[in-house]
């Protein structure tokens, strides 16, 4: 595993958040998870839909509310632990100013009838009441200057501009603070890909630039994260399964799962043609009750009997490989040595 | 090099769609010229807005023609009437992106299966033997029909109910298959079963697909030909290898270097 | 369908506008089994009898048996209820007019009010400053007065048929009394009667039926029409959209109500009749429906379910019953209440005008009001004869929008909590 040498900017400990249904069940939607964000390094986190990934996005801002009710371990931010906390003083102190959140729909929430600075103004002032208007100006001038966006929409209404546009403004918006940690989900899979290309250089820019000093990333596009994250995640039915460096998950992935995510990339590139794409039969499990033992077990090929007995821990191996399986890293490497042949 | 005609299942010429008129008149496909080779794979790739969605539903005969005309084997597509329509139906039908908004949530599976049979074969089949059609399009989707009948669509999930898409084109048989985004809106790894499942339905009953889609790796994977449109015109076309590989536009250029990539540098300077 | 019926029902806006107007619409089908006399029968000679319980005078004094109760203060409430305050002010000012101490004349004490009234009262003096009419008023309070501490029982006596002399019957003891319930003719009247002399409660109850069918007709007609408008204009579009779009238009720009006023008018009294007025709203109020249901259908049109049917062969008719109105029947229903509610509130609109149904066969909640209004019910302080047939307008609509609302939070979920 690439443990980050420099100091930890966000640092998550066995967190575990559930959803609790009307019918009083509980879904464990992020279960056990442990991540560690260094200065200046970037995570991804990829996994299919409904695997926990965006559950896990609003889990580690600390700010929940029904029916996501958080449940055990710990989330640390720049060594201030935030989980406990008096969920108000959450969002005064630490939202926008320790930690930023883009969700998925993010251009979508601006009030149409409002000027974007106005947008600005709001988040401005509701950390630091009173600051003049004119120094909010000021400022969002010069940051939006920094990043490339023209000074000009700021005054403009969200209809006014480009889903791309649109999308690099609510990011520019939501790191105004400088905040340490930003987490990113989904921020560009609504758009073209010359936008998301974009969006993409933008918030690149913002680690260069030092304005935010860890991004979380989070999308299903694997060619996307392998080319903006340092470390990718993988997620499976609310756990971890993999973690690495991103060449480590993409080219030499260890567990069975990873290895399948792995061989249904598409990118338009040479050689694509000749690949098999990988086809995972069967659904994931229902968190309302997952199985007892590994919970990828059902739709693996190389699954065995040991797999269905007892929960299997990540764990990490004399070679620094981090992930979810009974199977050893050799045995598993055989295996799909005789897959390729 | 000498083409006999009757090789040409779809072709248009001059093809065009104007919405509204006066100030707010929008070309959305502007004369645009093509012959689909029967039994190729062709991908229309093009950017939200790049009128490949309306070019779609002008092939599939669901939205009229500004001008230009559509030659469906070689003659000119004549669909005014209802029963036109129908005819050409049995022959041309398609895959919709979003399998959840693609299914009527208010009919049974059975009833959208039945429909099928009764495009294709009229009403007058023994139940027994459109129960075992039924029962044998859901084995070619690896479903099963005993768990599907008196089940809603939205019941299953995703990929189960892009699955039973498939199992209608298996019903129907048609010669030409336009697959609008077919896995953009499923996971990864069912993306992969669709895909192969597409193809074995295209060996199966040889028919012609056409892919719409936003995402030129799909297309390279998946085509023999790639039309790349832009602002309702083809701006290139050819073979998958020489569109994807040796692009000659600049848009098509673009269009490839914006995408992120796993082998190559992803050039984040050219925005 | 049961789950359905389940979520509506979770939501607590649906649960107690269904209770107000499940209420009011079992009263309208259950009193007229009990209580049987039509709405309409005029039953007191006299308009505007308050609410209450009414006994025959004649039956109650010819009464056997009557029962003998000795009451703590009996005759003091009798008195009162004949002396009141203001009588009382007046004897008073009289009395120091006539030049007695005023402080020797206490009101509250009526056997002593009253004796030192009649040693001093005589019609004959005029004193300084009172008018004829206040002579008058003074003369007949005086001859009210008379016998009012008498102990004696009242004669009730009846005249010979032959001579024509009265002779004595019963004598009436102030301690007489009779059972209520024991006299053969009594009546409530718990919410009074009307300008005519007819009961109030009957009457609205009746109305409140014949205004519900009002408002179901009416919302039935106006929902039907905007419903076929709207699918056709919304999913054919082209040239029948516009020319639907450009009637709607008309219709909107120019007020209904004005057209509804026109039209009833036009009809002329003889012929308008409930179902009649019910229709004419019915036709003037489909324009919303037609708008919201055109828009909800071309929103509809192009979606991909749509399509697919299309593709499956089905006709146009079919893909509008199967694939498009299934999908807005939730917000045909919830306009169908609105219509409903509406329609309600404009005939009650009409009537006010006099322009509702003819009035001689079937009361409306619109004719009450009317007829309220006719009579001066609100100036005479008369507030049985139209207070209540407010309120139940109030409580139908508002427990129809109320439904409306928790319908509406059922299938819109962006708007729930």
């Amino acid at each position: 595993m690439t443990t980050p040498m420099t100091r930890a900017m966000l640092e998550v400990n066995e967190l575990t958040t559930r959803y609790i249904t009307r019918f009083r069940e509980s879904i464990y939607a992020v279960d056990h998870v442990s991540l560690s964000v260094g200065d200046g390094k970037s995570l991804g986190i990829a996994g299919e839909s409904g695997c926990g990934k965006s559950t896990l996005a609003l889990s580690l801002i600390g700010y929940y509310f029904p029916p996501l009710h958080y449940t055990s371990g710990e989330i640390i931010i720049d060594g201030r632990t935030i989980t406990g906390m008096d969920p108000d003083e959450v969002r005064k102190t630490i939202l926008g100013r320790e930690i930023s959140y883009i969700p998925q729909a993010a251009m979508n929430a601006l009030n149409p009838t409002q000027r974007i600075i106005h947008f600005i103004e709001d988040v401005v002032l509701a950390h630091h009441p009173g600051t003049p208007k004119k120094e909010i100006y000021e400022r969002a001038r010069e940051r939006f200057e920094l990043l490339g966006l023209p000074a000009s929409v700021l005054q403009k209404y969200p209809v006014e501009l480009s889903g791309g546009m649109k999308q690099r403004t609510v990011i520019a918006t939501s790191v105004i603070l400088s905040p340490k940690v930003l987490i990113a989900d989904e921020p560009s899979s609504a758009l073209d890909v010359t936008s998301q290309k974009m969006v993409i250089k933008m918030i690149l820019d913002l680690m260069d630039k030092g304005i935010i000093k860890s991004l979380v990333f989070i999308t299903h596009e694997l060619p996307l994260l392998y080319n903006v994250t340092d470390d990718i995640m993988v997620m499976y039915a609310g756990q971890v399964v993999e973690i690495g460096s991103a060449d480590e998950i993409v080219f030499d992935s260890v567990h069975p799962y990873t290895r399948a995510l792995m061989g249904s990339i598409i990118v338009p590139e040479k050689g694509l043609r000749d690949v098999k794409l990988t086809a995972i039969p069967g659904t994931p499990p229902n968190l309302k009750n997952p199985p007892s033992g590994c919970r990828f077990a059902d739709r693996c090929k190389y699954v065995r009997p040991e797999c269905r007995v007892a929960p299997v821990d990540l764990h990490e191996t004399a070679s620094g490989r981090v992930y979810r399986c009974i199977i050893p890293e050799q045995e598993l490497r055989t295996l799909y040595e005789h897959e390729k042949r | 090099m000498n083409m006999k005609s009757d090789d040409i299942i779809l072709s248009g010429k001059g093809v065009t769609k104007i919405y509204g008129f006066g100030p707010n008149r929008t070309v959305a496909v502007d004369h645009v010229d093509f012959s689909f080779k029967r039994g190729e794979v062709i991908s229309i790739v093009g950017e939200s807005g790049s009128g490949k969605t309306t070019l779609a539903k002008m092939l599939l005969g669901l939205t009229s023609l500004s001008d230009g005309q559509i030659y469906f084997e070689g003659k000119l597509r004549d669909i005014r009437t209802h029963r036109q329509k129908r005819e050409y139906w049995k022959n041309c039908q398609a895959i919709f992106q979003d399998p959840f908004a693609s299914f009527n949530i208010f009919r049974k599976i059975d009833a959208v299966l039945l429909d099928c049979i009764r495009l294709r074969h009229g009403r007058r089949l023994p139940d027994e033997q459109k129960v075992e059609m039924m029962r044998e399009a859901c084995r070619f989707v690896n479903l099963k029909w005993e768990e599907l009948t008196n089940k809603y669509p939205f019941e299953l999930s995703g990929g189960q109910q892009q699955r039973l898409m498939i199992a209608r084109i298996f019903l129907l048989r048609p010669k030409i298959l336009l697959a609008d985004e077919p896995t953009s809106m499923i996971d990864a790894c069912s993306r992969a079963t669709i895909l192969d499942m597409l193809m074995d339905l295209r060996s199966e009953i040889g028919m012609t697909p056409i892919f719409i889609t936003h995402d030129i790796g799909l297309a390279y994977y998946v085509s023999d030909t790639v039309y790349i449109m832009e602002h309702g015109r083809f701006v290139e076309s050819g073979s998958a290898d020489d569109v994807i590989l040796r692009p000659k536009e600049a848009y098509t250029r673009r269009l490839l270097d914006d995408v992120p990539k796993l082998h190559e540098e992803w050039d984040l300077s050219t925005v | 369908m049961r789950y359905m019926l389940g979520q509506i029902f979770s939501s607590v806006r649906f649960r107690i506008g269904f209770s107000i107007f499940a209420f009011i619409l079992l009263t309208v089908l259950i009193y007229p089994l009990i209580i049987t006399e039509p709405p309409l029968k005029t039953i007191s000679r006299g308009t505007f009898l308050s609410p209450g319980i009414y006994v025959n005078v004649y039956d109650s004094i010819g009464f056997s048996p009557q029962y003998t109760l000795l009451l703590d203060g009996a005759a003091e409430r009798r008195i009162a209820a004949k002396l009141n305050a203001d009588d009382r002010a007046s004897m008073k000012e009289w009395l120091v007019k006539a030049g007695l101490p005023e402080e020797s004349i206490d009101t509250q004490d009526t056997a002593a009010l009253l004796e030192v009234w009649h040693a001093n009262f005589d019609p004959t003096i005029r004193l300084p400053g009172m008018t004829n009419a206040d002579r008058n008023y003074y003369i007949r309070l005086n001859t009210a007065l008379d016998g009012l501490l008498a102990t004696e029982g009242a004669t009730i006596a009846v005249p010979d048929a032959t001579t024509g002399a009265l002779k004595e019957q019963a004598v009436v003891d102030q301690t007489s009394y009779v059972n209520i319930y024991e006299v053969p003719n009594s009546r409530v009247f718990p919410l009074g009667t009307d300008n005519f002399g007819r009961d109030v409660l009957t009457e609205l109850v009746a109305a409140t039926g014949v205004s519900l069918i009002i408002g179901f007709v009416a919302g039935t007609v106006a929902t039907v029409i905007g419903l076929l408008l709207g699918l056709i204009s919304g999913f054919l579009g082209g040239f029948v959209d516009d020319a639907i779009i450009f009637v709607t238009n008309l219709f909107t720009v120019i007020p209904s109500f004005i057209i509804l006023i026109l039209i009833t008018f036009s009809i002329g009294q003889d012929k308008r009749g409930a179902i009649t007025i019910a229709v004419v709203i019915g036709l003037t109020s489909w324009v919303w429906t037609t708008r919201a249901v055109r828009a909800q259908v071309i929103s509809l049109r192009n979606r991909d379910h749509v399509n697919l049917s299309r593709l499956s062969g089905h006709s146009t008719a079919y893909i509008l019953m199967a694939d498009i109105f299934p999908y807005i029947a939730s917000y045909v229903v919830m306009a169908f209440i609105l219509q409903v509610s509406s329609g309600i509130l404009a005939e009650a609109g009409l009537s006010i005008l006099g322009l509702g149904p003819r009035t001689t066969e079937v009361p409306t909640l619109g004719l009450m009001m009317n007829w309220g209004m006719i009579y001066q019910a609100h100036i005479l302080g008369k507030w049985w004869a139209y207070f209540p047939v407010i309120l139940v307008i109030a409580l139908i609509t508002f427990s129809l929008n109320l439904m409306q609302t928790g319908l509406d939070r059922v299938f819109n979920p962006t708007l729930r909590e």
